[in-house]
């Protein structure tokens, strides 16, 4: 990847991680932990991958992306903004009553192409998506996004058999895989391990990356894109928290907001990357 | 007297969507491994390109039919009643009726007449369950030309459909020629002021003959067929109450939460009447020929006359 644009991803991807923290500190209430970890990823599909336009969010053959983990919507939500399908300020209502910005994703927000939050759901929605866009021949892409926990429901397995049975080879899932979950580490709680084995045994093509290297993103998704005749899912190593020192790898940060010092200390941290980053370009 | 024809409403339900895939080109048919039970074979033999079996998965069944919703097409998904709206029902809630997508749900086993299978599948409280769900409009056809409209009404309306269909081969009494179905009206049957008998799916030609036998006895009584439980017609019922004093719900469904409940939502807010409930009482089904269960659990037009004259005190 070119450096300046890798650049330019890194500091989108400061300011889409401060756009999780403000909308979780004005609502009180959220999942940062896991919202931090897929916001590499969702700035490198948003600004370097995928084929929307928010003057036209309803465009008919955009490539669409269900965020099967919606809990995270936080990042969703602040990728979302930053790239123009509503006002940045939405984010400071989040959660709140007769906001736009709904606790779990809602279809009827800009840009958001399916409703989700209850675990497991998303990947199925995703497959109807694919399998509309082969029926159609429909040059779009579906991107959904799971978290290493949700792959515990066993929904997401009957899509699985389902995407590789119907040779889906214009989906993406991305399994980000933090290793933790509510409850505790995801090998304590109820392994899903491994991972690798499992989506290959369902008759998908696996790929494992980095999930905050943009030039190892870029490199899965070039990849994924290659694949003919048969679902891809890229597993990506993360961070849970990433970016906030106090909040990486912290199972605690999964599903609380941070009281206003901590809001202070992570907001500082995070102007000091953006600055350290915007010095460099 | 000429023969009266039976047909059970999955059949009506499979032919429809083979007919009518021809003038919607946008339909298509997902199954969960049932599509011989469920008759969308019909369809699949006709439309092989259009039709999806998603395997035993009811849960990923909805949901993709969900996702294929969200980007234009017409999706139905079929199984029993009691995957559709058992099984799946949170997918159903959460991925259909939350973002409000255009998916068709095309149930058919419901009720005790699924017969000897038994309590497992009789799925007698689907119609409860759907009724929850904002948004979701809920057909339960009483014939076979009914089914086939409503399927068709299903595919007009925009928004989420859940169809419920039967197993049992029941009597075709709606005439094709003239029969005309409009979603959300209930339809008057038979006039009369001793008793509104409200029915719904296959107990409405129950409550047609039992009606017929009520009036040998000089007991008139209305029948209405709702076709379409949610949203239900208030104004058919409440006129009812207002004439008649005395409602009589009959339904192959739970007692809890069904046509009964609907009809007593709509009369205790407007007009307080008395709502006799006839349907599966609060217990499970048990294996049997669905005929002798229908009349075990009191689903006849016999238990309805018998009913109709306690409550008449005749």
């Amino acid at each position: 990847m070119d450096a300046t644009i890798k650049k330019q991803l890194e500091i989108q991807a400061c300011k889409i991680r401060m756009g999780i923290i403000e909308g979780v500190y004005n609502a009180k209430s959220g999942h940062p932990g896991g919202s931090l970890s897929i916001a590499d990823t969702l700035t490198y599909l948003y600004f370097a991958k995928m084929n929307v336009d928010p003057k036209n969010p309803d465009m008919e053959d955009r490539d669409r992306l269900v965020l099967s983990k919606g809990h995270t919507a936080p990042a969703l939500y602040s990728t979302l903004a930053n790239k123009g399908f509503f006002d940045l300020e939405e984010l400071k209502s989040l959660r709140h009553i007769g906001a736009l910005l709904q606790g779990h994703p809602c279809i009827h927000i800009p840009g958001v192409d399916m409703s989700s939050g209850s675990l497991g759901q998303g990947i199925s929605a995703a497959c109807g998506m694919a399998l509309s866009g082969k029926i159609s021949n429909a040059p779009y892409k579906v991107y959904t996004i799971l978290g290493d926990g949700e792959i515990e429901e066993g929904q997401v397995w009957e899509a699985a058999m389902f995407a590789s049975h119907k040779e889906l080879d214009n989906l993406v899932a991305i399994v980000d895989n933090n290793g933790l979950q509510i409850d505790g580490a995801i090998e304590d709680v109820c392994s899903p391990y491994p991972i690798k084995d499992k989506f290959e045994a369902f008759g998908w093509h696996v790929i494992e990356t980095d999930a905050h290297d943009f030039d190892k993103l870029e490199a899965a998704f070039d990849e994924a894109e290659k694949i003919a005749g048969q679902p891809v899912a890229i597993i990506q190593k993360s961070v849970k928290g990433k970016g906030v020192s106090f909040m990486e790898n912290q199972v605690s940060w999964h599903g609380s907001a941070p009281n206003a010092e901590q809001y202070n200390q992570a907001m500082e941290e995070l102007n000091k990357t953006l600055k350290a980053l915007e010095g460099q370009i | 007297m000429s023969e009266v024809v039976k047909k059970a409403t999955r059949e009506s339900y499979g032919e429809a969507l083979a007919e009518l895939g021809e003038k919607y080109e946008n339909l298509y048919v997902f199954d969960a491994d049932l599509a011989a039970a469920t008759k969308t074979g019909i369809f699949k033999k006709k439309y092989p390109e259009r039709f999806f079996d998603c395997g035993i998965a009811e849960a990923n069944m909805m949901g993709v039919a969900a996702g294929m919703a969200a980007t234009g097409k017409i999706p139905f998904a079929s199984t029993f009643a009691m995957f559709a709206a058992g099984r799946a029902y949170e997918i159903v809630r959460n991925t259909i009726g939350y973002p409000h997508l255009n998916v068709k749900i095309g149930a058919t086993h419901a009720g005790i007449s699924v017969g000897e299978d038994g309590a497992t599948h009789q799925c007698n409280e689907d119609i409860a369950l759907m009724r929850t769900i904002p948004g979701m409009t809920i057909i339960n056809p009483a014939d076979d030309v009914e089914a086939k409209a409503a399927v068709e009404a299903a595919i007009l309306h925009d928004g989420p459909v859940y169809l419920r269909f039967g197993r049992l081969a029941v009597p075709v009494f709606n005439d094709k020629e003239t029969y005309k179905f409009e979603l959300g009206k209930g339809i008057k049957l038979i006039d009369g002021d001793d008793i509104a008998i409200i029915a719904t799916g296959l107990m409405v030609s129950e409550a047609l003959t039992a009606a017929e036998e009520l009036k040998k006895d000089g007991i008139n009584a209305r029948v209405i067929n709702i076709h379409t439980i949610k949203p239900i017609d208030k104004d058919i019922i409440l006129k009812a109450a207002e004439d008649t004093k005395l409602l009589l719900t009959v339904e192959e469904h739970s007692v809890i939460g069904g046509l009964g409940s609907a009809v007593c939502d709509v009369v205790s807010e407007n007009i307080p009447t008395k709502v006799i409930k006839i349907g599966v009482n609060d217990e499970f089904g048990h294996s049997g020929p669905a005929v002798d269960l229908l009349k075990e659990f009191g689903l006849s037009s016999e238990n309805i006359v018998k009913t109709v004259k306690e409550a008449l005190g005749k």
